[in-house]
């Protein structure tokens, strides 16, 4: 409330949405998504996945309970699911500058400053869902009055190759070696491994899986078009034509479909949101999901090796799939929550199973 | 799905009471709803006649008994049910499912409980096999040690160390429960515990900690959702529905919201809910740590709540669940294309709030702790917590304006008030604020979250920063935005602004309004989507936000439109029968080709459901909320007549804003409601009426009082303490009360009332058309009137009134109709001596008891008054009253046990919390149906009487003989006692209780030892006052039945003296 500076949001189609600034300074631009969780902002930001994205908050009370500090154990930081905010921008409705929570050492704002991340609070984020709604994800630029940006549109970068790490880093010393290909992992795919007796080799997307020695093989969920993370789907290519078990989550699970030559497209303003209903296709189990993908598999594209393992229950999308004969599955939601529901957190002991089998 | 199930049983609540509301109204008739979408015939036992569920059309039959196994059986007996449904009808209906399952009623007749199996629900219910089930699957419960006795209970304290809490196992919303900081405490509530069940539970305590709720549903499938998680404003220790409930949970981190959903989930699973049930935790502020405090494996005051707080119908689905469907095979309901597996995200904040009315009660306890006390409840949905919370707390009706701009609040000891809190707990907050108490002090003494104390300072400090300036014109349209957004209403911003007094606001308020129109300041219309506007949703589930910068919905403006103002809180005086009413005027419309607009806020009603009205709005029914309303809807007219009081306020206020009311018009509802206007208009009629006056000074009463003769009624408008209205039969007992319970003055006027004793209560229901009166229901009270319509129990038709005094009474009801040029429902209430008729009051709008003679009647009054008001072609009801050949009769439900110290005594202000309506083949028939539906028990052993005055004591006579003839044993307190033998009926004296003589009434009461206590209360002196008082609450505390008034006493005696349980008649609606 001290600092009431006026800042924008300038969308790609015209539409201009005025608030106030609640972050860092400085004009920035992106592609424009809605996620529509009530809680899990610390979450979200740090989700390599939002790379290159402006992120709207669809529920309005934000920063309630402030931002934990930067706490690790080992390598990983406890409260975030990486070292920084990956989003570009963040836009909410109403922000909440006092907090209150035993974990909390920041506001939101100030860790926002902190991290050179600009906000806006203060937008009717319900009028502006309803925009990217009808007419689907769009660029959009964050605008202070004396200084603007150019357009960015993040889906012709390789974003994958920005936020993979450069080099390979091993964890934890259990029995089953996991390979794990970084293409933007969040930090609680690596805890839920390593809370299953394995040792973590994270390599960067574009290392050669060949050099190493391991029992199951993981590719990560991460930000952009899958399509032009060609090196992943090379690396990937190799190992379908294996034996090992392969598990994707995310775009690695887009990343496994094109790597067995089925396509993907992409949808008109994706699934980000906690509350995502997904269901194991040919029974009656369902399970609600935590999501945040603007790209998804068109199971149509499948091959005849290939099946559809789960589906969207509100619009019918490809939610995983796995090989008829190979320890192979994916899963387009995020069994690993963080934020979000903790239903299928099953599906990693399925994983290591399938690795203990074969 | 279970296609064997073709007919299905749904048992109700019954009454209205204290921890069981009109939220199972919601849910039964949304249950009943989704059984007859897949063409299950069904079968209601439910004896509340004012309910929604009980009208034609929504079960194919209808039996109006009480919810006890006796009747229950009876029932299956006759329509040979195969299925029953038992978590539709709160506690009274699973404890009465526990009971027929137990003793093998359901197994002898094939009855096969869908849903949650009786096993599971007994899991949760036992308080120690739940904590064995919870253990078993490494789930934390609160350490708690079930006791049998006094004695062990001591011993479970010890070890767990104070303080702890108490509660009895197997009660209502928290009956019979409290916290205990040392022996002596603790030895005091036990007693009371075991007096409602044979176990008590002893824990440890865990004030201070959050508590948070998760509503969550599983299918046959094992599939699970939360629909909801909510956080309680107010910390453990309160009573959540006594809290400040917020949905979704502010407070919670991530891990924390996922942590205990993901537990809600395991739980479910393992004890098999199919179905719906709500999982409560307390969870440590400083970690994450928890503790499950309760499962309710059935809908829920606070499932009612979350289906209103997401849109997501809770009862709808989990009846579905009943019948065999998965989640997944069901459509989400709000937009019809998306599926019912998922759980609802909100783009808003909703914020119940409790409604008391404690001030009706004399010597109640205002402090609000661990067992339930309110009596109604309030739901704001805002896009900002200021904005709902502020709206919510307008909507409680008590006079508030929001959290800020209140006056007449005086909080005497704030510390302590902080600390011991009471209903007023939140405005003692800002008085805190007011005072320079700092959030960490307020926190240590309250323990509510920073959060909430840090928004509510946000509120304060606005209010100061508006409070600087004196005109609109200087504040800046950005703050007068901003204000809005933070909830602040108009007549806020006219008291903090303007400084206008309460005598100008009105003027305020318009001023405040059009300044901030001509600013374009205005609210939006959103709707509640369930899934934060990722999908389009199809129902106009509606609220109104300052956040917003476009409306969600379209307005046709074609006039075609009809606004039905809601009824609001349910509080003492209007619940559920204005719901009823409400509900019956949308039905109407719907059919009559209007669009219906509802405007409501109580989460507990149907009226609010999502498929009700055309379109809903969730909101305020104050006047710069229904303004707003207006403005946009542009409606063909607005109904006032069918919501209770709230509506009617309004009514000038509204026309003089050129807003076109239908039906009766404004001018009328005003000469109605202004007594003097009122009262000259009888004078003009030559209609008699009690003599009254308004006085301002003691004197000038003792000087009417003295005029009229006493006894005479006082009606106060400014209340210190106790109940707001008395009747005083001496110049002591009057001073006594002006002096302690009211303020007198020349700004606080009294209205003193002549009051005519052993005079019959008589009401007339009626419908007219321009002044027309074309369907009648007159009633007669058991009572003697002295006794609050509310409270009083009616008969229809009339058994005992003379056919002078009915013919009378129409002649009066005619010439008021004519002359106000009524149009729609309005009640006038008669005194009736010696035929002699003195109308008491007249209400130009639908009354309480407008769904009991409608019901009884068969002939719907509001659909007719509905029909009237749009001026619509309709059939005039061909059915008189002397031509029906059975009796109803409504009796009131009281909550005295879970208003701790209440005087559980009838007096001119109502007390009772809700009715029933039973009909029977004559007078006793039905009487004993309704005294049984409100939880009497036909007595098999000894009767207690203190008879009261000797008219009281000659009126008991009869019926004191008739127990002795059955073979019951009566006791009898001295002066009854003397009586009973001087006219031959053989009785044991005991003695009162501040004789401390044995045998004496109180041991006997609290050692159980009758079935019926009977105590007139005598005078106001304080002697007798204390012993009655003592009797009376003691009665209550041990959960012995009591009745304090003779003609309603004589009434049941005969009824059950008269028919054997085995004759009361069995027969649903239609049969009669």
């Amino acid at each position: 409330m001290r600092d009431k500076k006026i800042i924008k949001l300038v969308l790609e189609n015209g539409m201009v949405f005025s608030g106030f600034s609640f972050g860092y300074d400085k004009p920035v631009a992106g592609e424009v998504v809605f996620n529509t969780a009530m809680t899990g902002y610390p979450e979200s930001l740090t989700d390599p996945s939002y790379f290159g994205q402006i992120l709207v908050a669809t529920y309005p009370l934000v920063g309630n309970y402030g931002v934990p500090g930067e706490d690790a154990d080992g390598d990983i930081r406890k409260y975030y699911e990486s070292d920084k905010i990956a989003v570009k921008g963040f836009i909410i409705s109403d922000y909440s500058a006092e907090y209150s929570h035993w974990n909390a050492k920041y506001s939101l704002g100030d860790w926002l400053k902190m991290q050179k991340i600009p906000g806006i609070y203060g937008i009717d984020t319900r009028a502006l869902t309803q925009v990217l709604r009808e007419s689907g994800t769009m660029l959009g630029k964050i605008v202070f009055d004396d200084r603007d940006v150019e357009w960015y549109d993040p889906n012709k970068d390789n974003l994958v190759a920005a936020v993979s790490p450069k080099k390979k880093q091993v964890y934890g010393n259990g029995k089953h070696r996991i390979l794990l290909i970084d293409c933007g992992v969040k930090n609680n795919i690596i805890r839920c491994f390593l809370d299953r007796d394995t040792t973590v080799i994270r390599v960067p997307y574009d290392y050669d899986i060949q050099k190493e020695e391991y029992d199951g093989l993981f590719i990560s969920n991460g930000p952009g078009d899958p399509e032009v993370c060609l090196p992943t789907i090379k690396s990937l290519e190799k190992a379908l034509a294996d034996e090992k078990p392969v598990f994707g989550i995310c775009l690695g699970s887009q990343l496994m479909a094109l790597a067995s030559g089925a396509g993907t497209y992409k949808l008109k303003y994706g699934h980000r949101s906690h509350n995502q209903p997904v269901r194991r296709v040919g029974e009656d189990r369902c399970y609600i999901t935590s999501q945040n993908h603007g790209f998804a598999v068109d199971d149509n594209s499948l091959n005849d090796e290939w099946e559809p393992l789960f589906i969207n229950v509100n619009d019918g999308t490809c939610e995983g799939i796995r090989h008829k004969s190979k320890p192979f599955f994916s899963t387009q939601f995020h069994p690993e929550a963080s934020g979000g529901p903790t239903d299928t957190e099953f599906l990693f002991d399925d994983f290591i199973n399938l690795i203990e089998k074969s | 799905m279970n296609k064997m199930v073709k007919k299905v049983l749904l048992l109700g609540s019954g009454a209205l009471k204290i921890g069981e509301a009109g939220e199972f109204d919601y849910s039964g008739t949304q249950a009943l709803k989704a059984l007859r979408e897949e063409g299950v015939e069904t079968v209601l036992i439910n004896p509340n006649i004012a309910t929604v569920q009980t009208s034609e059309g929504v079960a194919d039959k209808i039996y109006f008994l009480p919810i006890t196994p006796f009747f229950v059986e009876s029932v299956i007996k006759k329509e040979k049910p195969e299925g029953i449904l038992l978590s539709f009808g709160g506690q009274t209906a699973l404890n009465c499912g526990v009971e027929l399952f137990e003793k093998g009623i359901l197994e002898k007749y094939n009855v096969e409980v869908l849903g949650t199996p009786v096993t599971a629900i007994i899991d949760t219910e036992d308080r120690d096999i739940f904590i064995e089930k919870l253990n078993q699957i490494n789930v934390k419960s609160a350490r708690s040690i079930a006791t049998g006795n006094i004695e062990e209970a001591v011993k479970a304290a010890e070890t767990l160390g104070f303080p702890v809490i108490v509660r009895a196992a197997y009660s209502l919303g928290g009956m019979g429960s409290g916290f205990a900081s040392d022996e002596d405490e603790l030895r005091k509530l036990v007693q009371i515990a075991f007096s409602y069940s044979s176990q008590v539970l002893v824990e440890e305590s865990l004030k201070g900690y959050k508590e948070v709720e998760y509503e969550v549903v599983r299918d046959r499938y094992d599939n699970c959702i939360t629909v909801c998680n909510m956080e309680n404003f107010d910390p453990l220790g309160i009573h959540t529905g006594e809290s400040i409930v917020l949905a979704p949970s502010q407070t919670l981190t991530n891990k924390e919201y996922h942590k205990l959903r993901e537990l809600s989930i395991k739980i479910i699973r393992h004890i098999g809910i199919i179905g719906e049930c709500n999982v409560q935790y307390a969870l440590d502020p400083d970690s994450e740590d928890y503790r499950v405090i309760e499962v309710n494996a059935r809908l829920s005051r606070s499932s009612a709540l979350a289906s209103k707080a997401t849109g997501y119908p809770l009862a709808f689905i989990a009846a579905k669940l009943g019948l065999g469907y998965g989640l997944h095979e069901l459509k989400n309901e709000i937009t019809k294309t998306t599926s019912a597996f998922f759980e609802p995200a909100l783009d808003y904040v909703v914020c119940k709030i409790p409604r008391w009315d404690l001030n009706k009660f004399s010597g109640v306890t205002k402090q609000i702790g661990s067992s339930m006390k309110s009596v109604g409840e309030v739901m704001a949905i805002g896009t900002t917590f200021e904005e709902a919370i502020q709206k919510g707390l307008r909507m409680i009706g008590q006079g508030a304006h929001g959290f800020v701009g209140n006056r007449d609040i005086e909080i005497e000891n704030i510390e302590s008030e902080l600390a011991n809190p009471t209903e007023m707990r939140i405005f003692v907050i800002e008085k805190a604020f007011e005072k320079g108490l700092s959030i960490d002090r307020i926190y240590d003494l309250t323990k509510i979250n920073r959060w909430f104390l840090y928004k509510l300072k946000g509120i304060y400090d606005l209010s100061s920063k508006l409070g600087i300036y004196d005109s609109l014109e200087d504040v800046s349209a950005g703050l007068i935005l901003e204000s809005k957004k933070k909830g602040f209403s108009d007549f806020q911003l006219g008291r903090l602004i303007l400084k206008s007094s309460t005598d100008d606001m009105d003027d305020a308020n318009i001023q405040v309004r059009n300044h901030r129109k001509s600013l374009g300041i205005v609210p939006a219309v959103r709707q509640i989507d369930t899934l934060a506007a990722e999908y389009p949703a199809v129902t106009n589930y509606l609220y109104l936000t300052y956040a917003g910068t476009k409306h969600d919905i379209d307005f046709e403006n074609d006039g075609r439109s009809v606004v039905v103002l809601g009824s609001g809180a349910y509080r003492i005086g209007s619940s559920v029968e204005f719901d009823w009413c409400g509900v019956n005027a949308i039905i109407t419309l719907n059919k009559s080709g209007y669009r219906s607009v509802m405007i409501n806020y109580n989460p507990e009603t149907v009226s609010t459901d999502y498929d009700v009205a055309d379109r809903l709005y969730f909101d305020e029914l104050s006047f710069e909320r229904v303004m707003d309303i207006i403005d946009l809807e542009n409606p063909g007219g607005t109904i006032l007549s069918t919501g209770g009081q709230i509506p009617n306020n309004l009514a000038m206020r509204l026309h003089k804003e050129g807003v076109k009311v239908l039906g009766t018009q404004p001018h009328s509802i005003d000469r109605a409601e202004n007594r003097h206007k009122f009262s000259m208009m009888l004078d003009d009629l030559k209609i008699d009426q009690p003599v009254w006056q308004e006085l301002t000074d003691f004197d000038e009463i003792l000087r009417f009082a003295d005029d009229v003769g006493f006894p005479v009624l006082i009606r106060p408008s400014y209340v210190l303490s106790g109940a707001a209205m008395n009747v005083v039969s001496n110049k002591d007992e009057l001073e006594h009360f002006l002096k302690l319970a009211v303020k007198v003055s020349k700004k606080y006027p009294v209205v003193v009332t002549e009051f005519i004793e052993q005079a019959k209560e008589i009401e007339i229901d009626a419908v007219a058309d321009k002044g027309e009166i074309v369907a009648y229901a007159m009633c007669e009270h058991i009572e003697f009137a002295g006794v609050h319509s509310g409270d009083a129990t009616m008969v229809f038709p009339p058994q005992k009134i003379y056919f002078e005094t009915v013919r009378r009474i129409k002649k009066a009801a005619r010439q008021i109709a004519g002359e106000l040029n009524i149009s729609g429902p309005f009640n006038i209430q008669f005194l009736a001596k010696d035929n002699d008729i003195k109308v008491i009051e007249c209400n130009l709008r639908a009354s309480r008891s407008f769904p009991f003679v409608s019901k009884v009647l068969k002939s719907n009054f509001i659909e007719l008054a509905t029909k009237v008001m749009l001026n619509t072609p309709y059939e005039k009801p061909s059915k008189s009253i002397f031509e029906i050949d059975y009796i109803g009769v409504k009796a009131s439900q009281f909550s005295f046990s879970r208003l701790s110290k209440a005087d559980p005594v009838l007096g001119v202000d109502m007390s009772s919390t809700g009715e029933v309506g039973c009909i029977g083949d004559d007078y006793y028939d039905a009487v004993l149906k309704a005294m049984l539906s409100v939880g009497y028990r036909i007595p098999k052993g000894n009767i207690m009487i203190s008879g009261g005055p000797i008219r009281d004591k000659l009126e008991l006579l009869n019926s004191s003989r008739l127990l002795v003839d059955i073979g019951l044993a009566l006791f009898a307190t001295k002066g009854t006692f003397e009586f009973l033998n001087a006219n031959g009926i053989p009785s044991t004296l005991l003695h009162w209780p501040d004789e401390n003589k044995t045998p004496n009434v109180i041991d006997y009461i609290r050692n159980k030892q009758f079935d019926l206590v009977i105590n007139i209360p005598k005078n106001l002196t304080q002697g007798e006052l204390a012993n009655d008082y003592t009797i009376r609450r003691s009665a209550i505390d041990y959960n012995i039945p009591l009745i304090t008034n003779a003609r309603l006493a004589s009434a049941f005696i005969y009824a059950f003296t008269r028919i054997a349980p085995e004759d009361i008649s069995i027969k649903s609606w239609d049969e009669y």
